[in-house]
């Protein structure tokens, strides 16, 4: 079911523009990822939809109607934010902060009811906060902090809820388990959620959908359809870098110039002694492997050249002639295998004629 | 938790009660419990006791607890709306800028001679506050820096001062001495129309007050939040500040600018009660702001009498203090 959608929306701040023509739809049930370079205009969207800030042009609509036309109270009963700043509410508890989120359901005294309460437990409960619900907020963790802004922003019963950098302060482990808790809610609350990541290989596997913002242009779809290695590369407008979609982990700039070392890979061993000629700055070739190997997407990010096989065939005569002419040109060679099988036993010629010719060292 | 409240607003009201009390019995000419169960149930014959008793203490104590409870609580409005823990209506300069324009009428009149009525004070008061706090919100909306916010607020309170001073010094009536002492800071001089008007108003405000209460709890977690938890933020803005003007005002014009007590007494209130929620923070305000003010009173006009101090003077000897002790705590925490 349609939640939330937008029709040719120009939004910005005063007068300046920053993305134009922005139509979407958001369905109950389904994770929206937001993604783009810093300044690319994330935030003024979630703003823009929370009703923070009015959009130039178009509108949107929350359950077919115009969100401007909704009653303060009425929207905060469908809509809950959850955004990157802190907060430092004075003196209160964790069970103050989720508790906040019952304020459009409360009398004008803001008194909680009993059905308060069983909403403030059940949110705690799903966040796994009951434990810590009585200590100071910000006396604890920022893994915790996220978690209780979750809860609160549950307690509110939304419909849609829009997350602004949620991962943001939380090292991998927290990352991890607040995505999951956000997809686990998705599910069992029905909730249409919009959020936006700076990780790009978290957004790939936590949303349904993608919308890529870039400098007055957007782009939406699934994350096949989105997280193509050039498109990425062109998003983030990176130069000095590459982005790898299979990996979903971003590689830092290849060392240029005559390649020096020659390194025997495959099976992912390669990939330490590749980031590690990358910190030296030294021009290498890599191979030979197949493109389905572990090592060909560090590789190919990093390497002057690699040298391949097609995928699933043993290494051919032809292109062990062509390592071995490549080889020559190098000033030494760095053999990362440890097993020669079947399928690369053309590697341990390779290896064996480095180690007659005296190139063969280790790093 | 309950219990615990409940157990802080007792202590308070036996403190309040028993500060009224020494208020009414101690000063120049002693009045014993006795001699005022007397008075109250008609049973006295000293008239001189009587008079002062019931023209001079009673009124003299409810303006300064009234008073004291209406600076507490608009120090509490304006620190919650300003995210501040030092804002306060004399930090901002808002008593600063009722002084001014309660000088420039009272000196007008008393040239031509017209008698100022205790509602008009409080409506020229009322005016120079309204004036001071929509520079502040001026200067509050280009720079989201806190110290700036209180330096700017500090400046406008110098400027006013001087203005005042300037008015003072160049007004030649033999009333000077009755503005100077005003410009100082007093309880004294209060008749019953005044605690009237007080009253009055106060009755007025109590109800938009505690409306405020739950938006000000939302308000605490920025302005983001507050919005998306359906508060109205344009409407709540304008009554807050127009409730804390007209606080402050209130108290400008029947008893001077009063400093510290707006900062000191919501931090030792929510420090007491353990918490920063407004529906048990502002009538503990108020309780508060009437305790530290009936107690500074009572030094005020005890400590060195029969030289009376102003009341400023005691206040800030005990609020200063406290404006230090959150720096330090802030700095902690």
């Amino acid at each position: 079911m349609k939640k939330l959608y937008a029709e040719n929306m120009a939004l910005g701040y005063g007068k300046k523009i920053i993305l134009n023509n922005l139509s979407f739809e958001l369905h109950a049930g389904e994770i929206l990822t937001l993604i783009g370079a810093n300044g690319a205009g994330k935030s003024t969207i979630l703003k823009t939809i929370a009703k923070q800030l009015r959009p130039i042009a178009g509108a949107v609509y929350l359950n077919q109607k115009n969100i401007n036309r909704f009653k303060e109270q009425e929207f905060a009963k469908q809509l809950a934010i959850f955004l990157t700043q802190r907060i430092d509410p004075e003196l209160m508890t964790c069970e103050d902060v989720v508790a906040s989120g019952r304020y459009p359901y409360t009398n004008r005294l803001g008194i909680l009811s009993a059905h308060d309460n069983i909403k403030i437990n059940e949110a705690l409960e799903l966040v796994h906060a009951t434990k810590f619900r009585y200590e100071k907020f910000n006396q604890i963790s920022d893994g915790q902090r996220q978690r209780i802004m979750l809860a609160r922003a549950i307690c509110q019963e939304p419909e849609v809820l829009l997350l602004d950098e949620p991962t943001s302060f939380l090292d991998i482990k927290h990352k991890l388990e607040l995505l999951g808790l956000i997809q686990k809610l998705t599910r069992e609350k029905n909730l249409a959620v919009m959020l936006s990541l700076h990780e790009l290989d978290l957004a790939q596997k936590v949303s349904d959908r993608i919308l890529c913002v870039k400098s007055d242009n957007y782009q939406i779809g699934t994350p096949e359809e989105i997280f193509t290695d050039n498109y990425i590369k062109n998003l983030y407008e990176i130069n000095s870098g590459s982005y790898s979609v299979i990996t979903g982990s971003p590689e830092l700039s290849k060392p240029k110039g005559t390649p020096e070392i020659f390194v025997i890979g495959g099976a992912g061993s390669g990939i330490p002694v590749y980031h590690k000629l990358q910190r030296k700055n030294i021009p290498f070739i890599a191979g030979i492997f197949h493109k389905h190997d572990l090592d060909y997407p560090v590789a190919n990010a990093l390497a002057m050249q690699v040298i391949t096989e097609q995928d699933f065939e043993p290494i051919q005569e032809q292109t062990l002639q062509k390592a071995i002419a490549l080889m020559k040109t190098c000033k030494s060679v760095i053999c990362s295998v440890k097993k020669f099988g079947s399928i690369n036993q053309k590697n341990k010629i390779l290896f064996q004629i480095a180690k007659q010719t005296g190139k063969l060292t280790e790093l | 938790m309950k219990k615990k409240y409940l157990f802080c607003f007792i202590i308070l009201l036996l403190l309040l009660l028993l500060l009224l009390i020494i208020n009414l019995i101690t000063g120049s000419s002693s009045i014993t419990i006795a001699q005022i169960i007397a008075i109250f149930t008609g049973n006295n014959q000293d008239n001189i006791t009587r008079q002062i008793l019931l023209f001079i203490r009673l009124p003299r104590a409810f303006c300064a607890l009234l008073l004291g409870g209406s600076l507490a609580v608009s120090g509490f409005l304006l620190q919650n709306f300003f995210h501040n823990p030092i804002a306060g209506p004399f930090v901002l300069g808002i008593s600063s800028g009722a002084k001014l324009t309660v000088a420039f009428v009272m000196i007008f009149c008393l040239q031509k001679n017209i008698f100022l009525s205790s509602g008009a004070m409080v409506g020229a008061s009322f005016l120079g506050a309204l004036i001071s706090m929509g520079f502040v919100l001026a200067v509050s909306g280009k720079v989201k820096n806190m110290a700036m916010l209180v330096v700017s607020g500090i400046m406008i309170g110098y400027i006013c001062s001087a203005l005042t001073d300037l008015l003072i010094n160049f007004a030649d009536d033999a009333n000077i001495i009755n503005l100077h002492n005003w410009s100082m800071g007093t309880f004294s001089g209060t008749d019953w129309q005044d605690i009237q008007v007080i009253i009055i108003l106060l009755l007025i405000l109590i109800i938009p007050v505690i409306l405020l209460a739950k938006p000000m709890y939302a308000y605490q977690f920025g302005e983001e939040y507050a919005e998306n938890m359906g508060v109205n933020i344009k409407f709540f803005r304008i009554v807050l500040i127009l409730i804390s003007s007209l606080l402050s005002a209130c108290v400008t014009a029947f008893a001077g600018p009063i400093s510290f007590v707006g900062i000191a007494v919501p931090h030792l209130v929510k420090k007491l009660f353990g918490t920063a929620k407004p529906i048990i923070i502002l009538p503990a305000c108020f309780l508060g702001g009437a305790v530290f003010c009936l107690l500074c009173d009572l030094l005020a006009r005890n400590l060195f009498a029969p030289t009376e101090l102003s009341i400023s003077t005691v206040t800030a000897l005990f609020g200063a203090p406290v404006v230090i002790w959150i720096m330090l705590h802030k700095q902690k925490g």
